[in-house]
């Protein structure tokens, strides 16, 4: 298929209809506004819907609904929404209903900027809602990717009946980029038999509900969902690793500022010293086993994140197991960190580690 | 090696996004790598916009331009004053000489001066004065050929500006004279 | 031998955990008969509320969607959008429809939502434990309203149906009562037509129940009817506020 040029937030869209999405609930905010323009504009010409709900709680709650109707739904939103969205996204996981969340982040907290960030990755991986759940988390750092991640996305809801998130940013929202749809293969998915739809007399009712009051119900339940969740470490685990071969620096990083740690990793080439990168595409489950293939020469790691003082460094400590010194460089609030900034923080790292 | 970064600056209403957009889908027509960048939200507001455009011949790492634009394309004055230092020694100044009056401050770039909205309206409208200045860049730095524009032109813009396409080409044209 | 009654095919087995003299169950009974007798029964998906009701999931003998507090509207429209031919309905009580829930009825009815609501106003939070809501009356003594309700710090009590009846979208609203047999008769009559609106696409259709809480209200169930006649009737007024079949 040709390449079209197309900016992220509308090719999320497209790549949710190329899925089989008829559903979006959605309601404005910067910088992820063209999202649901976009679905506005397409759905009703697929037979589908799309509803500017009242705020974003209402929005998740009509995901809510629509999810349990056995339907593809898909709701964006950007960092304070993506907030709001939390009570919905516990009682959809705690429900198991399937359903793809993007999140178009920009800078916090509060009502913070509407630049580029990525502080919203406790949020994103720790669960922002009640409740032992856990959501499997794609970080695309292109727009090719965040076709390709948004279009997987369905599927492993679906497959796991729990819900993706797809973690983007401004900067990928708003930029365009050269993009294709590939045909991919079809995943073979269990039957929505649980699904609320109208019994039609001929079976019992389906219930859709996340309440236990029974104490080992609900823990039934959360060992039920736990065993998802083992499932999803061991088989869904993506990143990429970058340069790594005789790396004295290892940088991990995530979505566009991984772009930029690449950047960083050609002038360090260029002054001769060695780095690379470990780039988590699922942020939960976060790639802990790409640690492994750090080779010997390498001195320390250094998470790189547009973040105040870092969040994904926590999952890098574990992922590391006390054997490197980790580093960060980070910037927030809407500033982007320039491949210079990067390279002289490594630099500063490097020397005090030698 | 081709590794354009340019900055496309003006008010809004000039076509600054609309010219960054051809010249990035004219890139990926001829197989190179590319990303626009648009300024938005309150940066948008009060009248000025710009893009960064990347074409190049290598995968792009940042889509963002600080202080390495190898051109920067200024239609007004408040987009001179804010891109000129962005950009990178040898770097390439497409001013619109039209309706910048000030020169450029800096001794190690390149500088082109092309009254772009003159041009435009000689040819009937002064809202070509994008192509112009893109006719121009095109002239100095052949990233991609003039040509492969207007195909773009077509694709993006569709049947109902097909019959836009004459004055474009000369406004392309007329641009490149300017620098030649 | 003729069968005089059978209990409708709306209701599940499962036995009601209400408290003594409640009317959730006579509410609850209405609701389904009406369901059977529209033959809308298979086609249904109800969608329970927290509050006393949350377990209206596990006694509506059809599909059904627990909801989070006050959002039953939102994933209505939700199963609506996705579903348009099949019959969705909310039953909510007065917390949570009226208080934390107000923004999603509200819209759900400006949006012309083609679902139907049964909402039980029993002027109080039950399932928490008896605290003030907004449709508790001035001077009414609540959990959290220990000296009555105070009507300079709380204001007064929300007529929901009122307000719902000057939305357009909202295409039926009524007030009714389950306090007499001629009222519960009433009652369901409202509950039918608030199906047969949305049946017909007519648009948002409410019915407000006027409700007794003996347990909470700390009364007998009789004096618990009392009450709801004396003190509850006088300020909701029964009686239709909308009817999309009106002649205009």
């Amino acid at each position: 298929m040709a390449k079209v040029l197309m900016k992220g937030n509308e090719a999320v869209g497209a790549a949710a209809i190329k899925a089989g999405c008829k559903y979006f609930f959605g309601y404005p905010i910067t910088p992820q506004n063209e999202v649901p323009e976009y679905m506005s504009k397409e759905l009703p010409k697929i037979g589908g819907s799309f509803v500017q709900a009242e705020s974003e709680v209402a929005a998740i709650n009509m995901v809510y609904g629509a999810a349990g109707a056995g339907v593809r739904v898909m709701t964006s939103s950007s960092s304070p929404g993506i907030a709001l969205k939390q009570e919905g996204i516990s009682y959809i996981a705690g429900a198991e209903l399937p359903c793809v969340i993007v999140n178009m982040m920009r800078g916090g907290p509060g009502l913070g900027s509407i630049q580029s960030s990525q502080s919203d990755y406790f949020q994103a991986t720790r669960g922002g809602g009640n409740g032992d759940y856990r959501t499997l988390v794609y970080a695309p750092a292109n727009v090719q990717e965040l076709v390709d991640y948004t279009m997987k996305a369905f599927d492993m809801a679906d497959y796991y009946r729990n819900p993706v998130l797809v973690l983007g940013d401004g900067m990928i929202g708003q930029m365009m980029e050269p993009i294709e749809f590939k045909e991919t293969e079809k995943m073979d998915l269990p039957e929505k038999d649980w699904a609320t739809t109208g019994t039609k007399g001929a079976r019992k009712p389906n219930i859709v509900n996340s309440l236990r009051l029974q104490a080992p119900e609900l823990e039934a339940l959360n060992q039920k969902i736990e065993a998802k969740y083992m499932e999803m470490e061991e088989k869904e685990v993506i990143y990429e690793s970058y340069k790594l071969e005789d790396a004295e620096i290892v940088f991990v990083a995530y979505g566009t500022v991984s772009r930029i740690t690449k950047n960083a990793i050609d002038l360090l080439e260029q002054e001769g010293i060695k780095a690379g990168l470990i780039r988590p595409i699922t942020l939960w489950p976060f790639p802990n086993k790409a640690f492994a293939e750090i080779p010997a020469t390498a001195k320390a790691l250094m998470s790189v994140e547009m973040s105040q003082g870092g969040q994904m460094i926590d999952d890098v400590k574990i992922a590391n197991e006390g054997r490197l010194p980790i580093g960060f460089y980070g910037r927030s609030g809407g500033m982007v960190p320039a491949p210079q900034a990067i390279v002289e923080a490594a630099k500063e790292l490097l020397g005090g580690v030698k | 090696m081709l590794n354009e970064k340019v900055v496309c600056a003006g008010f809004g209403g000039q076509g600054v996004m609309s010219m960054g957009k051809l010249l990035t889908y004219a890139g990926m027509i001829e197989d190179k790598q590319v990303s626009w960048l648009p300024s938005y939200g309150p940066e948008m507001r009060g009248g000025t916009a710009n893009c960064a455009v990347m074409v190049s011949d290598t995968l792009i790492g940042s889509p963002i331009i600080e202080k390495d634009a190898t051109t920067v394309i200024a239609m007004n004055l408040p987009s001179l004053i804010k891109f000129e230092e962005e950009l990178v020694p040898g770097g390439k100044l497409f001013i619109n000489s039209s309706l910048i009056e000030r020169k450029a401050q800096r001794d190690d770039i390149e500088v082109y001066y092309v009254p772009a909205n003159e041009i435009a309206v000689s040819l009937g409208t002064g809202k070509a004065a994008n192509m112009v200045m893109l006719g121009a860049y095109l002239e100095v730095t052949k990233t991609v050929k003039s040509e492969t524009v207007i195909e773009a032109f077509k694709k993006v813009f569709g049947p109902t500006k097909a019959h836009l396409v004459p004055l474009n080409e000369n406004a392309l044209l007329k641009g490149a004279e300017a620098v030649k | 031998m003729a069968v005089v009654f059978n209990k409708t095919q709306g209701l599940t087995e499962k036995e009601f955990h209400y408290c003594p003299g409640c009317t959730h169950g006579i509410i609850h009974r209405i609701t389904a008969e009406v369901l059977e007798e529209l033959g809308v029964l298979g086609d249904a998906i109800g969608v329970a509320p927290v509050g006393c009701s949350v377990l209206a999931y596990d006694y509506f003998n059809c599909d059904m969607n627990e909801a989070a507090h006050g959002r039953a509207p939102a994933v209505a429209t939700g199963i609506k959008r996705a579903l348009p031919d099949k019959v969705v309905f909310t039953y909510q009580g007065d917390g949570d429809l009226a208080s934390i829930g107000a923004a999603e009825v509200v819209h759900a009815a400006h949006r012309g939502e083609k679902i139907t609501t049964i909402f039980v106003n029993n002027a109080i939070y039950g399932m928490t434990g008896g605290q003030m809501a907004p449709t508790t009356l001035v001077g009414q003594k609540a959990t959290t309203a220990p000296y009555g309700r105070d009507e300079s710090l709380c204001g007064q009590p929300l007529k929901v149906s009122e307000m719902l009846a000057t939305i357009n979208g909202a295409a039926f609203v009524e007030r009714v009562a389950v306090d007499t047999p001629a009222n519960i008769r009433k009652a369901k009559k409202a509950i039918k037509k608030a199906f047969e609106c949305q049946l017909e696409g007519k648009g948002y259709a409410i019915v407000e129940v006027l409700s007794t809480c003996p347990t909470n209200w700390g009364m007998t169930p009789v004096d618990a009817i009392s009450w709801l006649q004396e003190n509850m009737m006088p300020y909701y007024p029964m009686g239709n506020l909308r009817n999309p079949w009106e002649v205009e």
